[in-house]
């Protein structure tokens, strides 16, 4: 015989929903705050779980460690560690909203971490602002950002835009141009996607006036295999300077392929991914003398410390791009909490635009949302992606041109 | 240039037409539309890294242990997974339906195994990148090894597939699975074979490919996308269409990109598919479903 009758189910039944609801009310009212609670969704399958897996989970991971080991945030009600609530978006932008929603309403965290990318960051910026969780987007380039933050005016743009990048890659080649170092010819090669058509969209026009002359300048689609047939071309056409706005994968195989037909430019610039460890794995000693987006202080000792902790965290030194930026961003939220004393996120949003923060990449003060101190060109110098351009800094490395010639490939 | 921009493409087509392979036998023969090919294949690539950076095993010796891993690993999954699902169907349609929801999650078991080793990173290695000279075009000798390979496996099956007993079975549980019981062929055993050599097929591709392309955990669908491309072009189940079409899509995408512009490389790609499937509905080599 069951002992199970309707009643007692019942009454089983009400008394869970009971529980469940004090549970959740509890929490919401934060009169038992045990900790800080953390959420985000992020990439960890799909198209997007390699970059996410290089520039973003790592750091999550990382200050969620530094930030417990060191007690935990510091509120006016006391010291509470960080309490991670964590989804797989699997990268699709409409996953990434729907999680960013259920951990605003059902999980109730107190400060949502953004996902990886351009496009995710974009798309779910309406939702970060519907809920009025600020959204510190340490991985979206986009020159749109002056902008969206007058719509969304809780979001804070980290990575500058293409135009940023573009600019300063046309006045390092001005500068060695006139100094005799490479001829006037330019070949760029471009991925037909978001990020490569920005940037060949504002390098095209800022090349053409500062009086380079364009020999290539052509795109490729998403996912193309073989780039014999570019470089085989681009070597013919005589220019000293080869750039391509290239996503990692094309990265790496453009650089195989310009070894394997023995392509030389004076000056080799590639996009995503070259500032990626796994490229000087891919590269070996060729990738002295490369130059990609992105760059690191090499002289500052706290970014050589966040580098050491990153590499006994994962095993593996963390992208000399956004990965720095990215733990800045988290530093910046950190600080603004502490500043405030309190998860009132208004309060913290107005911080972070107006405070000014101790972060691995020095001392940062943000204009407008944006953080507008940043390295745009960097060049692989004796195993470190040297930054060779800043927005703001003057007192950078110089760049080696021409590269030193490709060994023999093993 | 021409030939030069011919060889680059019949190059790059070896390795359309080496992914391809297996899927047309896996599909043709088993009937099973297998989504998770790709990532058979990007495991294959994470065998022959691991075999070549912990154990200093170069690729091609790797081949000897991940292909016959890639066999043994396919027939499994068809006894387990998909032999049940074969039995139960009542016809084609109602399997590739049930073959291609079991192996979307398939898809997810194997991709979900290599990020919990492998993380999400981008793996390479440098393997055979050492320029060569053929008539007077300069290649890159993997990719060069991956064309070889595509037309020995190629030929070879294709040999074995007609000249053979078992390729006689094969065959003709490709062709007509309803009436090869008739005359004594075990309809399961042939197409659990079938897959399984497909499985071989992905993995010897998987190894090769990862000699000169950068791959992820995450990467896999791109290589089904691909595969299934060339298999429908060259007809389904068929070795020699499957090589064929290969080439074909290889030769294209280099031509265009050398004298028309990079760009249009994927368009041209769809274009000639569209084109043979319209001249050839069942693909270039393909008969026609009653």
């Amino acid at each position: 015989m069951s002992v199970l009758n309707r009643r007692t189910v019942l009454q089983g039944v009400g008394l869970a929903a009971l529980t469940a609801a004090a549970g959740t009310s509890f929490r919401a009212f934060g009169q038992d705050r045990t900790a800080l609670r953390i959420g985000y969704a992020i990439s960890k399958t799909g198209v997007n779980a390699a970059g996410a897996g290089i520039t973003t989970i790592p750091n999550y991971l990382l200050w969620v460690k530094d930030v417990n080991d060191a007690g935990g945030v510091a509120l006016k009600s006391g010291k509470f560690p960080i309490e991670v609530v964590e989804y797989d978006d699997r990268s699709a932008a409409e996953e990434t909203v729907r999680a960013i929603e259920r951990l605003a309403t059902q999980d109730n965290v107190d400060f949502i971490l953004p996902t990886w990318g351009t496009g995710p960051n974009l798309a779910s910026g309406p939702t970060f602002d519907k809920f009025g969780y600020p959204q510190l987007a340490a991985t979206a380039v986009t020159d749109m950002a002056p902008e969206l933050v007058t719509r969304w005016t809780k979001s804070f743009w980290m990575l500058g835009g293409g135009h940023d990048y573009a600019a300063a890659l046309v006045a390092l080649l001005v500068k060695q141009r006139d100094a005799g170092a490479i001829n006037n010819k330019v070949a760029i090669a471009s991925v037909a996607d978001g990020f490569g058509i920005d940037l060949s969209k504002a390098a095209t026009p800022a090349f053409t006036e500062a009086g380079f002359e364009l020999v290539y300048d052509k795109s490729y689609p998403l996912g193309t295999a073989d780039f014999a047939p570019i470089i085989n071309e681009v070597a013919g056409l005589g220019a000293d300077t080869f750039a391509a706005f290239s996503y990692p994968g094309d990265t790496f195989a453009l650089t195989q392929q310009s070894i394997v037909a023995n392509f030389n430019p004076k000056v080799f610039y590639l996009g995503v991914g070259t500032a990626f460890p796994v490229f000087t794995q891919i590269a070996g000693p060729n990738a002295n003398g490369v130059m990609g987006i992105g760059g690191i202080d090499p002289d500052s000792t706290a970014l050589a410390d966040y580098f050491a902790r990153h590499k006994s965290l994962t095993g593996e030194d963390p992208d000399s791009w956004a990965s720095a930026v990215t733990y800045a961003s988290l530093q910046i939220l950190q600080q603004a909490i502490e500043k405030v004393g309190d998860v009132d996120r208004d309060a913290v949003a107005a911080e972070i635009a107006s405070g000014e923060f101790d972060t691995i990449i020095g001392k940062v003060k943000l204009v407008d949302n944006q953080l507008r101190a940043l390295w745009t060109v960097g060049q692989w110098q004796d195993g470190k992606f040297v930054g060779l351009m800043h927005t703001e800094r003057t007192d950078t490395r110089q760049p080696v041109v021409p590269k030193p010639a490709w060994t023999a490939a093993q | 240039m021409l030939l030069s921009a011919i060889l680059t493409g019949l190059v790059l087509g070896g390795t359309y037409a080496l992914i391809a392979m297996g899927l047309t036998l896996q599909y043709g023969v088993a009937r099973i539309m297998n989504l998770a090919y790709g990532d058979l294949i990007i495991a294959a690539s994470f065998g022959a890294y691991v075999l070549f950076t912990a154990l200093g095993l170069n690729p091609l010796l790797g081949l000897l242990v991940v292909v016959p891993g890639g066999f043994v690993l396919s027939y499994v999954i068809y006894g387990v997974v998909l032999q049940p699902l074969a039995r139960r169907s009542r016809d084609r349609a109602s399997l590739e339906v049930d073959s291609i929801l079991a192996t979307f999650g398939l898809l997810f078991v194997i991709q979900g195994i290599a990020l919990v080793i492998f993380g999400a990173g981008f793996m390479s290695y440098s393997y055979l990148a050492v320029p060569i000279d053929i008539f007077g075009t300069t290649l890159a000798t993997n990719r060069v090894l991956a064309f070889g390979l595509a037309v020995v496996i190629g030929a070879g099956l294709w040999l074995a597939l007609t000249r053979t007993r078992w390729g006689t079975a094969i065959r003709a549980v490709a062709v007509s699975p309803a009436s090869a019981p008739l005359v004594g062929i075990d309809v399961d055993r042939v197409a659990r074979f079938a897959f399984a050599l497909g499985g071989a097929l992905a993995a010897a591709g998987g190894v090769v490919i990862s000699m000169f392309l950068t791959f992820t955990a995450t990467a896999g669908v791109v290589y089904t996308m691909k595969a299934l491309i060339v298999v429908i072009m060259g007809g389904v189940g068929n070795l020699m269409g499957a090589l064929l079409a290969g080439l074909i899509l290889g030769v294209v995408e280099t031509l265009v990109a050398t004298y028309v512009d990079p760009g249009l490389t994927l368009a041209a790609t769809y274009a000639i598919f569209l084109l043979v499937l319209i001249v050839r509905p069942a693909g270039l080599f393909g008969r026609m479903a009653r």
